[in-house]
């Protein structure tokens, strides 16, 4: 099967000190795959790297089978790749409507970027609810749904997610993941970076393990799930 | 009587003014948290480029109306405008974007006394005056007057500050100029090109300036390299009083400078038993800057300062 994503050797360096070192990992078509890894691993660091937020210091991107490792983030985001931020980064003095049409920046087709709105609302009646309200008023769940859907507004080929549990209670991070799995079996690819292992290898097809910059383990979720190495670091046993 | 309604006429046609350029300071202080002071400055071009041409015109004695010529003016002079405010960020600014705020800040500065002194070079230090070219024609208020030119400096500015309002809250690209005022990495991850909003805000803000720079000239009747200094500190505070990154405030403190600074002219020579006469006006600016910066360093409608979204 061709990768929709295909990442090769990618290093990442904040003056000196590396973030990323020599990750190599890939994302077929119609994938849910997640990384793991503890705080500081280096994740964050490897979304932003794919997104052209912070200066890839050595590797390549590649996604459709071209080269996308130095673009500026909005010529990333032009070619069909979305993420969802950590801390989410909802506009928040901008209504929750106005938030959606953000997502739908670089698109031009006025009839389908109605329907495709009136799909997010149906997705989390919420949001449809809050339509008016400015971003910053919402709760901490109900931002998460708003940057979840303004980045599907952008109808994207591959959806990246950077720790989309992060502050929220269960019962909300129980939603948000039921509405990943959804999003998912709509053909949408997704890409999930996430601490927390155990809801992230539930939902997912394949994962990646991420230690000290490096990634040190892949394998399908279910069997990275059952394995003692991973019981031990991620899933508390 | 009389005083304050005249004051309070004279006050809101200079107050349009200074909201004219105040909105330039605060547009690009909005996106970039950086005071542009060479702001003041690209009015005074915009200002010296309309008296160039308005001044050619009438010297080939061409058989225009007066309203003409000086629109010929602004046509010329907002382009001018425009050119250099983009050239100032991409030269100046833009390499500074990831510098330590003071860098950008000082550079601000360098740009300023640069261009004043390019000014000085091509059009001397004389002054130079409006051709009294405009129509002198008055109105009777209540018991003030108010001139065609004031009218339309104040009619013309109200449409401008509106259509500002207009394109920032109800166009698609407004809405990408105030998501990346608020958090620019995230704008560009929809899809903005942050650069392009950028210099987009300082053409903008140049164009408004050249507005103003010529409505300062036909009002005071004159032109001066230096010109843009004082108008552009006044614009500055203006837009500090408001709330700076704020731009209902910037038009609100403009119109409120103009105020106070008119009644302050006024009736000084009351308060004072004639001992300060009107030439303090420009006293009671830099006194608000004072005050706004002591009891309400976010401004009248400013809500953060220091931290942001």
């Amino acid at each position: 099967m061709a990768s929709l994503l295909e990442v090769h050797d990618l290093s990442v360096a904040y003056g000196g000190v590396k973030a990323v070192t020599g990750a190599s990992f890939y994302v077929a078509a119609g994938e849910l795959v997640c990384l793991i890894g503890a705080n500081g691993a280096g994740k964050s660091s490897l979304l932003k790297a794919l997104t052209g937020m912070v200066h890839v210091s050595h590797g390549t991107t590649k996604f459709q089978g071209k080269a996308i490792t130095h673009l500026a983030s909005h010529d990333i985001v032009a070619r069909g790749i979305a993420l969802v931020p950590e801390g989410r980064g909802v506009f928040s003095r901008m209504t929750v409507e106005e938030n959606l049409a953000m997502g739908a920046y670089t698109r031009q087709d006025q009839a389908e970027i109605a329907a495709d709105l009136a799909q997010i609302f149906e997705l989390f009646p919420r949001l449809f609810e809050r339509r008016r309200q400015a971003a910053g008023t919402l709760s901490g769940g109900e931002q998460q749904m708003l940057a979840i859907g303004r980045a599907l507004m952008s109808r994207p080929k591959l959806l990246l997610l950077d720790e989309p549990s992060m502050g929220l209670a269960p019962l909300m991070v129980q939603k948000i993941f039921e509405t990943l799995r959804a999003v998912s079996k709509k053909g949408v690819t997704i890409f999930l970076v996430e601490q927390n292992a155990k809801l992230a290898l539930e939902i997912s097809h394949r994962g990646y393990v991420m230690e000290s910059g490096k990634i040190i383990l892949t394998d399908t979720s279910a069997a990275l799930a059952i394995n003692p190495e991973v019981r031990r670091a991620y899933l508390g046993e | 009587m009389d005083t304050f309604l005249q004051q309070l006429i004279n006050g809101l046609v200079l107050g349009s003014v200074y909201a004219l350029v105040a909105l330039g300071y605060t547009m690009v202080y909005g996106i970039l948290e950086l005071i542009n002071f060479a702001h003041g400055e690209v009015t005074m071009i915009g200002a010296m480029v309309a008296l160039t041409v308005i001044g050619a015109l009438v010297g080939a004695h061409v058989d225009l109306p007066g309203i003409v010529i000086v629109l010929a003016g602004v046509l010329a002079a907002i382009p001018a405008c425009m050119l250099l405010g983009f050239t100032i960020e991409r030269v100046a600014y833009r390499p500074l974007r990831n510098a330590p705020r003071l860098a950008p800040l000082i550079t601000a500065i360098g740009v300023s006394i640069l261009l004043q002194n390019l000014a000085m070079i091509i059009w001397g230090r004389q002054y130079i005056s409006f051709p009294p070219i405009l129509p002198r024609t008055t109105y009777h208020l209540g018991g003030a007057t108010i001139s065609v030119l004031q009218i339309f400096i104040l009619v013309l500015s109200l449409v401008i500050m509106a259509a500002l309002v207009a394109l920032v809250q109800k166009t698609k690209l407004g809405r990408a100029m105030r998501a990346t005022a608020q958090a620019p990495q995230v704008a560009g991850l929809m899809g903005v090109n942050i650069n392009s909003i950028i210099s987009l805000t300082f053409i903008i803000g140049s164009a408004l300036a050249a507005v103003a720079g010529v409505m300062v000239s036909a009002y005071y009747g004159v032109a001066h390299y230096y010109m843009g200094f004082l108008l552009g500190l006044k614009a500055f505070t203006a837009a500090v009083l408001g709330g700076i990154g704020n731009l209902a405030g910037a038009m609100l403190g403009g119109l409120l400078l103009g105020v106070i600074e008119s009644m302050g002219a006024g009736y000084i020579g009351d308060i004072t038993g004639g001992f300060m006469g009107s030439n303090y006006q420009d006293v009671f600016a830099f006194f608000v800057l004072i005050l706004v910066l002591v009891l309400r360093p976010s401004g009248l409608l400013g809500e953060r300062v220091g931290e942001r979204a």
